[in-house]
């Protein structure tokens, strides 16, 4: 039973700040940490290997720096880490990452065929998603997203059941190994490590891939070369064309101001009121 | 990785850009029901046909039989001048293999030069399957769409950088050019009943053996506890001025007489004082109510996202220099503390002069 987790390293966006004068992204200071929701699918693997045996390893494409965040999922309980650092990388959209990562993912099966890869369901920093469908139709897997549980695990049929969110419900399916996992958010919590993880985070040494230890790759694939989705400008977003208008009462007590902001809303909303008891009365009649 | 029967085939980018022409939207059919962003999508869609001068498509997949030809009607009700539409009992439910094979197949055929699916579970599930089968680009989650004079090429914005940024994304050599909008972002269009399309009709070409994924069951939600934030009228959101967890209840208060839904912020969703659902933002749910109060939230770009097309926007603030006032209709600098209660008590003396309401128990 091997597993193959794809993460992540990405700014902690909660400390993302915005130069209030040249509208540009702060990045100094601002500390890098696992995509979380990328630890969902590592607890879900390191889960699985704990009933079935086998390995889980860990693969993320990104700068040398991002060996911390291999480290951390060394601490967690992964067996194994890879780092895929290469400056044609660079740049790379969502269907460039997919492509240099299943490149990496091929190469891991030459010495060890892999059952399932698991994705975050997004970054927080992009949030698009789109990576692990992406790498799920390059390696011929299943493409499980969503995934709220793993209900049913079979070595020997080599197949796999479990519930996935969709709009209104949750579907329950069985598919083949090797498949392609995405889990849902906040279904299960990442553990924490042992000592003995934590001692081995600290001393083992990375492994680092370039694009010659998985190659050949096609240049023209990956990198900036590679991604049809070019980004034109990055932008703050402008205020309105027309400025909020402003309430404030000459008496300046909480009621005044209500009173104040009631008599503004309804002028420029004849029906308020209206509309409000018949909001009032719908939620009722449900409830 | 052998051992799976997945119909694919590698395609070099698209060079003969001609060749592509017409937007196309997918239609949402699952369970019966087709997911109402398929029809904001139809509205948007319709604004960028007319602008490069070309056909809006629809896209349905579905089993034989009535229901499906009725979604082809509404599609054109919705402002399709046709719809492509695949039948096949394989498509009962939504599987990635199936629809993939089936949208891909269709694309190569037709040549979409724009895609728009939407950003649900379904269409982001789908829409990098398609993007990656036809080595194209694919922007998610964007929240305008517009075509670049220059180019020809759809432009689209969509936020960057965790939600504190706005970018725009082009999509210049290679086609289709394809995007996911999440539901609500755009209006739904203006229903036409009886207004005709053409329907082209294809075959899906998969049998059921060769799809490797079984739908065993379906286990439906309960509907009744979850937040219904998409079409609520008003929405009372609190951001991380509520300061306190027990100042949630100021909220709820003034939600009860106003009949109005409420929702937070992504830190006060992190702080763990409200359910997820609950979140309008980037990562939350998009909303766009008749009137929406934003009380003690700052106005972060990745909020302003989620709740900009509300008609009225009324924000609260102790800083007179949030950004929420860049974009609220209608501002008050006040301590949302003291401001809601008697907003709430204002309001029901109001609603009670004009009828009815005598007051109710506090939550």
């Amino acid at each position: 039973m091997h597993s193959v987790v794809c993460i992540k390293q990405v700014p902690d966006s909660s400390q993302i700040r915005i130069h209030p004068v040249t509208n540009t992204v702060m990045r100094q200071g601002v500390p890098s940490v696992v995509n979380p929701y990328d630890l969902f699918s590592l607890e879900a693997a390191l889960c699985l290997r704990d009933q079935f045996g086998g390995k889980v390893t860990v693969i993320t494409m990104g700068p040398r720096m991002a060996t911390e965040a291999l480290a951390k999922c060394l601490s967690h309980g992964a067996d194994e880490t890879i780092l895929l650092s290469d400056r044609i990388f660079a740049g790379s959209d969502t269907l460039a990452t997919s492509n240099a990562l299943s490149y990496a993912i091929r190469n891991i099966e030459k010495t060890s065929p892999v059952d399932l890869v698991f994705c975050g369901k997004q970054s927080i920093d992009g949030d698009t998603g789109q990576v692990g469908p992406g790498l799920a139709w390059r390696l011929g897997l299943q493409q499980l997203t969503y995934v709220t549980k793993i209900e049913r695990f079979d070595t020997r049929a080599r197949e796999i059941t479990v519930h996935r969110r969709t709009e209104g419900g949750v579907q329950v399916i069985r598919t083949a190994l090797p498949a392609l996992i995405t889990m849902l958010e906040g279904v299960n919590e990442i553990r924490f490590g042992s000592m003995e993880d934590a001692f081995r985070a600290a001393e083992t040494d990375i492994e680092c891939w370039n694009a010659g230890d998985i190659g050949p790759v096609d240049a023209a694939t990956v990198g900036l070369k590679g991604s049809p989705t070019k980004v034109k400008k990055v932008f703050a977003p402008q205020p309105r064309t027309e400025k909020a208008r402003m309430i404030e009462a000459d008496d300046g007590t909480p009621r005044a101001l209500a009173d104040a902001i009631l008599d503004v809303l309804i002028a420029d909303y004849p029906t308020l009121l209206d509309d409000i008891k018949k909001s009032v009365a719908t939620r009722r009649a449900e409830v | 990785m052998a051992g799976t029967a997945v119909k694919k085939q590698d395609t070099a980018p698209a060079v003969d850009l001609s060749a592509w022409k017409d937007v196309w939207v997918f239609i949402e059919l699952e369970r019966g029901a087709v997911h109402p962003v398929s029809w904001e999508l139809l509205g948007e869609g319709r604004k960028l046909a007319d602008e490069i001068g070309s056909r809006l498509a629809g896209v349905v997949l579905g089993r034989p039989g009535a229901e499906t030809a009725a979604v082809c009607d509404e599609a054109f009700a919705y402002g399709a001048d046709l719809v492509y539409v695949i039948k096949d009992d394989v498509l009962g439910d939504y599987r990635n293999q199936a629809f993939t094979h089936g949208v891909q197949r269709l694309v190569r055929k037709f040549k979409p030069d724009i895609m728009l699916l939407g950003a649900t579970p379904l269409g982001r599930d789908l829409a990098g399957s398609v993007a990656t089968v036809l080595r194209t680009g694919l922007t998610a989650d964007c929240t305008v769409l517009n075509i670049d004079p220059e180019t020809g090429c759809m432009a689209a914005d969509r936020p960057t950088f965790g939600g504190s940024l706005l970018c725009t994304i082009q999509i210049l050599n290679y086609r289709p050019q394809m995007a996911t909008v999440r539901p609500r972002v755009m209006a739904i269009p203006e229903k036409r009943p009886g207004r005709k399309g053409e329907v082209v009709e294809e075959a899906l070409d998969l049998q059921e053996q060769e799809v490797i994924t079984k739908v065993l069951d379906f286990i439906a939600d309960e509907k009744r506890d979850e937040a219904q934030l998409s079409f609520a009228d008003f929405i009372i959101t609190g951001g991380r001025g509520l300061a306190k967890e027990e100042n949630l209840q100021l909220l709820w208060r003034l939600a009860e007489v106003m009949g109005a839904e409420v929702g937070a912020t992504r830190p006060v969703v992190a702080s763990g004082w409200m359910t997820p659902d609950r979140q309008v933002g980037q990562t939350g749910k998009t909303v766009r109510p008749k009137l929406y109060v934003a009380a003690g939230v700052s106005g972060a770009v990745q909020h302003r996202v989620g709740m900009e097309s509300s008609d009225r926007i009324l924000a609260i603030n102790t800083d007179p220099h949030a950004p929420i006032f860049d974009f609220a209709t209608h501002g008050v600098v006040a301590d949302i503390v003291q401001l809601l209660p008697a907003l709430a008590e204002a309001l029901e003396e109001r609603l009670g002069q004009t009828g009815e309401n005598q007051g109710e128990e506090v939550k």
